[in-house]
């Protein structure tokens, strides 16, 4: 973790809550899909850093209490817009089950063993990893997206989003494992099956 | 008889593990079914290398 800079420490409030816009609103599209929504969600948050800068108090990096805030006003968003949100629950064009069948023989097995991704402990600090990890969330479809990044960002339980969304426990568990299984096969192409491309 | 259910069964068990619990006969087969076979354990641990990747991402976006 970087020490914070000092020069930093000693300018105005607004202008350190302003370094951090693009940084948040990169996180608020991530989750939310909506670049209207997430200039929202950003304001809003910077608005509450505003309006109680006293609450921060440099108990911890500036960074860290405003997505702190952020994740709060992203919930309250997502609750204010969950019919918006909230996808057909008969919509299976995602090519999903495509994938599945290309995992999978016809009688149950593995098509091909999978691979052996090795002890990536260290790897998976890495600001490379981290940058392919985003941009493997970021290939989700917009409504898969959304509910994997509220159990994974947003750290929510799957009760807590099945009733602000208002989906069966079915529909969303199906959801969850189509978004972790094209996740699995994106970190597979992209960063397990290339070890001689890191740095 | 341990390997009487799918792999593709047990891999989805494995992914259904992340977001909730799972039944006791579901534990016990996929358990029984891990000691026994030579392809899932490698599916299992990609499993639990994207729990760890998604929870270092977490941290690594607040920090």
């Amino acid at each position: 973790m970087m020490p914070p800079n000092p020069d930093r420490l000693r300018m105005p409030i607004e202008n350190q809550l302003a370094e951090h816009r693009s940084y948040l609103l990169r996180y608020a599209r991530l989750q939310l899909r909506n670049d209207a929504w997430a200039e929202d969600a950003v304001s809003e948050t910077l608005l509450a850093a505003l309006s109680k800068p006293q609450s921060f108090g440099n108990r911890s990096q500036l960074k860290t209490w405003l997505v702190g805030i952020l994740k709060h006003k992203v919930i309250d968003l997502l609750r204010a817009r969950a019919r918006e949100v909230s996808f057909d629950e008969h919509d299976d064009s995602d090519g999903s089950d495509e994938l599945d069948a290309l995992l999978f023989r016809q009688d149950g097995h593995f098509a091909t063993a999978p691979a052996n991704w090795g002890n990536p402990e260290q790897d998976l600090s890495s600001q490379q990893f981290m940058q392919i990890l985003e941009a493997c969330t970021e290939k989700l479809p917009s409504a898969m997206a959304r509910v994997f990044l509220m159990r994974e960002w947003l750290e929510m339980p799957s009760e807590e989003i099945c009733k602000e969304l208002r989906l069966t426990s079915t529909n969303l568990y199906v959801q969850l494992h189509r978004a972790r299984l094209r996740l699995r096969e994106c970190l597979e192409i992209n960063w397990f099956g290339h070890p001689e491309s890191r740095s | 008889m341990f390997l009487r259910r799918k792999c593709r069964e047990v891999a989805a068990l494995l992914i259904a593990r992340e977001d909730r619990p799972l039944r006791m006969g579901d534990r016990i087969a996929l358990r029984l079914h891990l000691a026994a076979c030579k392809t899932c354990p490698a599916f299992e641990k990609q499993v639990l290398t994207m729990r760890t990747a998604l929870h270092q991402w977490r941290n690594y976006t607040e920090s």
